[in-house]
C-alpha cells in the first residue's frame, strides 16, 4: 500500500452564490490522481498558478477538496474521526517557502521547535531541551542557536530551523512547498543535501513542490509535472522528463537557464569571442 | 540626453558603506570598483548578505544616511550622486537610473491600481499630461507582450501574477529609457517559465535603448545567459572580475570556483540539461 494516495481530486476556488446562476468558480485541481511510496521524494513541477500549491494543502488537510479522496496510509483524512486525524497531523508535516512568514517572530528557535513536541510528546524539561538540541544539530546549527529570535537568523538558517520543526516528531511524509525556492544557489545546495541525508535516516517521504526543475531533478525519485490543475505528466523515473515529448514538458525544459555562457539563447544576437 | 558623451555610464569607485551600531562602526562593502558601459550588462553574484544589494542602494542613495555613510564615487553619465540631496536624487531615480527590485508584489503600493502607479512614474518626470502618460503606459506594456494593457491599469497589484508584475515593473522601468538599469534578483521570485521571458525582456530593453544593466543575481544561470562582464563578490568586496566566458572557463578566486561547483553539484549527473 502506498503511503499517500491521491485519488481523483478536483477542486474550484470562487463565488457561487444563489444569485448567481453562472458557476464563475475557477478550476484549480482537476481529477488529480497519485500516490507516493514510502522513502521516496515526488517532485511536483508546474508554472506559477498551475495548482501545485493547492494540491500541497489538500494533502494536509487544509483545504477539503470538492471531490475525490486523500488516502494516507489507507485512511481518509478528511472523514476520519479524530483521534485518527490527530495521529496524521503528526505523520503529515510542511515547509514553506517563506522562511520568515512560516514562525512566530516572538519566540525564540527553542519555542518554535518545542510546539509540536509539547502538543504530542509528554516529556520533561530537560528531555525536551535535549531533543532540541539533538534536532538543531542534526540541521546543522548548534546549541547557541537556541535563544536566538527569528530576524538573528538568514533565510538558510530559518529555513533549517523549520526542517527541524517539521521532523521533530518523526513524520512520515514531508511536503516541501517552495522551501528552496527563495535561497540562494549555495544554500539551496547545502539544504537539498541536508533534505536528502534526512530522507535517508528517517526514511522519510517528500511531496517536493517547485518551479526549479534542477532542485526537483536531484531529490526527486518521482516527478510529475501539473499544467492548469491537470497532471499532464506522471513519470515513475525522473529522467524520462529529459525524453518526453509533451508540449509543456518541452517548454519547461526549453525554459532551463544555460549552465555555461557558450550554450546561452536569451542573448544571441550579438557575437561572442570564442572561448578556449 | 547626454549618453552619447559618456561611454561609461556609470562608473563606482572606491565605493565603502559603514554602518553605525551600538556595537560601533560595521563595514558592509569596501573597495568597490566597477564600470558600466552602454548596452553592456555586468553581473553581480555572490551569495545572500554579501553586499550585492547594499551596492545597489548605495547607487541609489537609498540608505539610511543617519545610520550609514557612503564613501567614495558614484558617477552617473558625469555627474556624481554621493551625497546629492534627495531633491535631487528623486529626478534621477526612475529616469536616469530604473530599479527592478527582486520581489514584485512588495515593489507595487496595494492600494492603487497598476495604471495609477505607472503614470504616477511618468508624470513625475516628464511634462506629458494624464491622456499622453497613459498612452505611453499602454505602449510600454505592449513592449513587454502584456496581453491588454487597457484593462490592466485598471487592476491592482494582488490581482496579477509575479511575473506578469515583474514585467509591468520592467515597462515601468523600461519607458523613461534610462540609461542604467539595476536589475536586483530580477527573476528569483519568478517560476522558470516566466524567468527566461522576463529575462528576454530585460535584453530587448538594453539592445533597444542602450540602456546599461546592472544585474545582481546569486543564480549563475541568469548570469551566464545574460552578463557580459561579472564580479563576483564575497563578504563586501569584489574577489573577482572577468569576462564571462573567462569566468565560466577559468575561475581564478577560490570562491568563484566554490561558487560553480555549488551549482554544478545541483545537477552533476546529467548531461541533457546543457543543451536545453
Amino acid at each position: 500500500m502506498s503511503l499517500l494516495q491521491v485519488k481523483e481530486v478536483t477542486h474550484s476556488y470562487g463565488s457561487r452564490s444563489i444569485f448567481n446562476w453562472k458557476d464563475r468558480s475557477k478550476k484549480v485541481l482537476s481529477d488529480i490522481s497519485l500516490s507516493i511510496e514510502e522513502g521516496t521524494c515526488l517532485g511536483l513541477l508546474g508554472r506559477s498558478g498551475a495548482g501545485k500549491s493547492t494540491l500541497g494543502k489538500v494533502i494536509l488537510g487544509l483545504e477539503r477538496p470538492q471531490n475525490g479522496q486523500i488516502l494516507f496510509q489507507g485512511h481518509d483524512i478528511y472523514t476520519a474521526d479524530n483521534h485518527t486525524r490527530k495521529k496524521i497531523r503528526r505523520d503529515l508535516q510542511v515547509v514553506f517557502q517563506d522562511s520568515y512568514s512560516s514562525v512566530n517572530p516572538r519566540m525564540t528557535a527553542e519555542r518554535i521547535i518545542a510546539e509540536p513536541l509539547e502538543n504530542y510528546e509528554k516529556l520533561t524539561v530537560a528531555e525536551q531541551k535535549r531533543t532540541i538540541i539533538e534536532l538543531l544539530e542534526r540541521v546543522g546549527l548548534s546549541e547557541e542557536d537556541l535563544k536566538k529570535y527569528p530576524h538573528e537568523y538568514s533565510g538558510g538558517q530559518l529555513q533549517r530551523i523549520n526542517i527541524a520543526r517539521a521532523i521533530s516528531l518523526k513524520p512520515k511524509l514531508i511536503v516541501l512547498d517552495e522551501c528552496v525556492s527563495s535561497l540562494d544557489m549555495v544554500t539551496q545546495t547545502l539544504i537539498l543535501e541536508l533534505l536528502r541525508e534526512l530522507k535517508e535516516d528517517f526514511g522519510l517521504s517528500y511531496f517536493f513542490i517547485t518551479h526549479d526543475i534542477k532542485s526537483a531533478y536531484t531529490i526527486s525519485d518521482t516527478l510529475g509535472v501539473l499544467e492548469k490543475g491537470e497532471l499532464v505528466e506522471l513519470y515513475g523515473s525522473k529522467n524520462q522528463f529529459f525524453t518526453s515529448e509533451h508540449p509543456v514538458v518541452k517548454e519547461m525544459r526549453g525554459s532551463i537557464l544555460s549552465e555555461h555562457p557558450r550554450y546561452r539563447s536569451v542573448r544571441t544576437r550579438e557575437k561572442h569571442p570564442k572561448s578556449v | 540626453m547626454l549618453g552619447t558623451e559618456h561611454p561609461n555610464v556609470l562608473q563606482v569607485s572606491d565605493l565603502h558603506v559603514h554602518v553605525k551600531s551600538n556595537n560601533g562602526v560595521n563595514t558592509l562593502v569596501q573597495d568597490i570598483n566597477f564600470t558600466l558601459k552602454r548596452g553592456k550588462i555586468l553581473g553581480l553574484v555572490g551569495e545572500s548578505g554579501c553586499g550585492k544589494t547594499v551596492t545597489s542602494m548605495s547607487i541609489l542613495q537609498l540608505l539610511d544616511r543617519k545610520t550609514k555613510t557612503i564613501e567614495g564615487s558614484i558617477v552617473v553619465k558625469g555627474r556624481e550622486l554621493n551625497g546629492l540631496d534627495d531633491i535631487e536624487m528623486r529626478k534621477i531615480r526612475g529616469k536616469d537610473i530604473a530599479f527592478i527590485m527582486q520581489n514584485p508584489m512588495n515593489a507595487f503600493t496595494p492600494v492603487f491600481t497598476i495604471g495609477h502607479q505607472f503614470i504616477e512614474t511618468i508624470q513625475s518626470h516628464t511634462q506629458w499630461n494624464k491622456k499622453q502618460a497613459t498612452e505611453i503606459a499602454i505602449e510600454a506594456m505592449h513592449h513587454v507582450n502584456l496581453p491588454d494593457p487597457v484593462k490592466l491599469l485598471k487592476y491592482y497589484p494582488f490581482q496579477l501574477s509575479g511575473g506578469m508584475l515583474q514585467r509591468v515593473m520592467i515597462a515601468i522601468a523600461a519607458c523613461l529609457h534610462p540609461a542604467v538599469i539595476i536589475a536586483d534578483e530580477p527573476t528569483t521570485a519568478l517560476d522558470v517559465n516566466n524567468q527566461k521571458i522576463v529575462l528576454r525582456h530585460l535584453d530587448k530593453i538594453r539592445s533597444e535603448y542602450g540602456s546599461a544593466i546592472l544585474l545582481i543575481s546569486h543564480d549563475l544561470g541568469v548570469i551566464s545567459e545574460m552578463a557580459d562582464e561579472v564580479a563576483v563578490m564575497q563578504n563586501g568586496r569584489i574577489v573577482e572580475k572577468a569576462d564571462v566566458f573567462q569566468l565560466f572557463d577559468e575561475p581564478q578566486h577560490e570562491y568563484t570556483k566554490k561558487l560553480l561547483n555549488a551549482r554544478s553539484i545541483l545537477h552533476s549527473d546529467e548531461p541533457i540539461i546543457h543543451f536545453a
